[in-house]
């Protein structure tokens, strides 16, 4: 689960992460009250949507008066925003986020994110900040540090001094910045995150660092211990039909392409898509609709691919394995009639009783074409929609 | 023959009360698996289809020798269960919960470094010894017993796909492991190739893939150096949007890492058999095994 920047300088704050002092507006005139409560310039006015870059796409403007901050305020809130991560469509902004300057001297990176291959918990740093890091660690991968932290026996001092000395701080600024990473790695473990970024992490002229810029995502499994989190979902980020989707328990996400899919299982899913391309066309969704499948998945799994208006025909998927597919073919009927699908269903199923459950889909009198295998399924669905 | 499981595995399943893990304990021994024990804390001295429920699994491996156990408990306890059949001294543990958070699981995977234990998932279907012992989820139905192809996946139902076209072409299976979707597992691809290629019975290994990490690389590397024995193999997720969890919660595509394209060159490159399109790799198999 991802968060805006303000609600993870909030969350920084309760772990004395150093941040900018600030506040954040839904309108100018509040991005005018801020302002004036800070009573220092220049002001930055930053745009707060989950997609990063946005920066570049004229998202993060700095003010030089109150008034100033008022007149971009009012442009950035309601603009549309596009970047490299919000897609062409790019975000609606809905909010800022009004901080004070700061005398920047130097911009550094620094991020914690496990590494599943080592299961350790790595923190990464470099000296180059404020650039995309992937295209630091593909042009110039010596300048990022990285210290494995175990996470039976968590964080130590020299974890934090091997990153220091690693960027080069003065003894000015690295005791405060090993107590930052301290409670940085803190924060880390304790709310189950699955990245905390800080680009940049700034060094001023008066030689103190602050978090510039936060980035915090939340491993989703672990939210069922951390409600509080919850309450920082902001749904306006999230596609209205993977939301729709979400609340079924079904994973889906939406594609370009027009040929809507229903599978069960997420590698078989992915696997599907792969070949309604190999036949011609191009996947509307992908969806796992779980490792069991029941008509009432399949009703509701026909509800949200149908909700997308591009869908020209869809393909069900299903490896029952002991799931009997007469059972299954009864539930894709009753739900195609529930739901009155329009759209031609090409479906593939193998299980027990297969041959019973393709009878049953050919005497419904619906649009029902089944397949023998995959490729057949994916074959067939490609000539209907090309 | 067969690895990690066969006709001397005694299973223990913990979580045997709750609907899965009734359900598929009872497909289980139908399938001729011998189940020993179940384990349900609060519920020992109870029976489940004829099984013994105990209270912790400490109790159920003294009393019944089991060595195996299969772990169907709820995502927010399933990391204590698996560190519990660690400290009982279970050899193999078949953990099939999905939604154990990364932090909990990353935890285990240290532990288990300083264990004797084997844990294979989680969000996994589990493993299969085709004829000889089923310990997870897979429909039994579709393995063929008598063969010399080891399989092995990231994935559950994608295996049964699999596993079900190399049937169809006559081809058995040896063992067939599903190590799991999640980003942080016990037993990785390296593990199975090696004990696949150390197995006289299994001639030719599947290998199944998907995008996300880098485990997929490690083992074509680990295949270049290592193994002798033919390896087709199959990635999913060709047409995955990067930086979205496919389904998965280990399938993702972080920037230009783990993508399907990427895996599958170095794949090629350490000769193995790549079938890129998931309708034809029965023939595949057929063709090169």
């Amino acid at each position: 689960m991802k968060i805006h920047e303000y609600q993870a300088k909030e969350l920084f704050r309760k772990y004395k992460i150093p941040v900018p002092e600030g506040g954040v507006a839904h309108s100018k005139d509040e991005a005018f009250e801020i302002a004036e409560r800070l009573a220092s310039l220049p002001l930055v006015v930053k745009a707060q949507i989950h997609a990063g870059g946005r920066g570049k796409g004229g998202g993060v403007k700095l003010a030089r008066s109150l008034d100033e901050v008022k007149t971009i305020a009012h442009e950035i809130i309601g603009m549309n925003l596009v970047t490299h991560q919000t897609g062409p469509g790019g975000q609606k902004v809905k909010k800022v986020l009004v901080e004070q300057g700061l005398n920047i001297d130097k911009e550094l990176y620094l991020s914690i994110v496990p590494d599943r291959e080592t299961a350790t918990i790595v923190i990464m740093a470099s000296e180059a900040g404020g650039m995309d890091i992937e295209a630091v660690a593909e042009e110039t991968p010596e300048k990022i540090i990285r210290v494995h932290v175990d996470p039976l026996a968590g964080i130590q001092p020299f974890h934090c001094r091997r990153t220091a000395f690693g960027l080069n701080l003065s003894s000015a600024v690295m005791k405060e910045f090993n107590k930052m990473v301290m409670g940085l790695y803190r924060f880390f473990v304790d709310y189950d995150c699955s990245l905390v970024e800080i680009n940049p992490l700034v060094i001023t002229k008066e030689e103190t660092i602050i978090a510039l810029d936060a980035k915090v995502n939340f491993d989703s499994n672990a939210l069922f211990r951390h409600k509080d989190i919850l309450a920082y979902r902001d749904l306006d980020e999230e596609d209205p039909l993977e939301v729709e989707a979400s609340k079924f328990n079904l994973n889906y996400i939406n594609m370009d392409g027009n040929v809507g899919n229903m599978v069960n299982g997420a590698g078989l899913a992915m696997a599907t898509m792969d070949i309604i391309k190999q036949a011609g066309a191009e996947p509307a969704n992908f969806l796992d609709v779980g490792g069991g499948a029941n008509a009432e998945m399949v009703e509701n799994g026909f509800r949200i691919i149908l909700s997308d208006n591009k869908v020209k025909g869809i393909l069900i998927n299903i490896f029952g394995g002991i799931l009997r597919c007469d059972i299954l073919a009864q539930g894709v009927v009753q739900a195609a009639k529930k739901i009155g699908v329009t759209v031609p269903i090409v479906i593939r199923m193998e299980g027990t009783n297969v041959e019973e459950g393709r009878r049953i889909l050919a005497d419904s009198g619906l649009n029902l074409i089944t397949a023998v295998d995959l490729k057949d399924a994916a074959e067939k669905v490609a000539s209907i929609v090309n | 023959m067969s690895i990690f499981v066969d006709k001397n595995t005694r299973l223990l399943v913990q979580g045997i009360t709750g609907n899965e893990g009734k359900f598929h304990t009872k497909q289980c021994i139908d399938y001729g698996t011998n189940v020993v024990a179940g384990v349900t804390p609060g519920k020992g001295g109870q029976t489940m289809d004829g099984v013994p429920v105990f209270n912790s699994v400490m109790d159920a491996v003294q009393q019944t020798r089991a060595n195996c156990s299969m772990i169907f408990v709820p995502p927010p306890f399933a990391a204590d269960a698996i560190l519990e059949a660690i400290d009982a001294g279970i050899e193999l543990i078949v953990a099939i919960t999905e939604g154990i958070p990364v932090m909990d699981m990353m935890k285990v995977k240290n532990l288990l470094k300083n264990s004797n234990s084997r844990l294979i998932g989680p969000n996994c279907p589990g493993i299969i010894s085709p004829g000889q012992a089923k310990i997870g989820i897979m429909p039994g139905n579709i393995h063929l017993p008598g063969g010399h192809v080891g399989v092995v996946s990231r994935s559950g139902t994608l295996t049964y796909e699999v596993v079900h076209q190399l049937t169809k072409k006559n081809l058995g299976q040896t063992t067939c492991i599903g190590i799991g979707g999640d980003p942080v597992n016990g037993t990785n691809f390296i593990d199975c190739l090696r004990a696949f290629e150390a197995d006289p019975a299994t001639k030719a290994i599947v290998m199944v893939g998907e995008i996300g990490g880098n485990s997929e690389e490690a083992a074509a590397a680990f295949i270049a150096d290592h193994v002798s024995k033919p390896v087709v193999g199959f990635i999913a997720g060709l047409t995955a949007p990067p930086g979205r969890r496919m389904g998965h919660a280990g399938a993702i595509i972080s920037g230009n890492s783990g993508t399907a394209q990427g895996k599958i060159a170095v794949m090629k490159e350490a000769g193995i058999h790549v079938c890129e399109n998931l309708g034809e790799l029965g023939e595949v198999c057929a063709d090169n095994f």
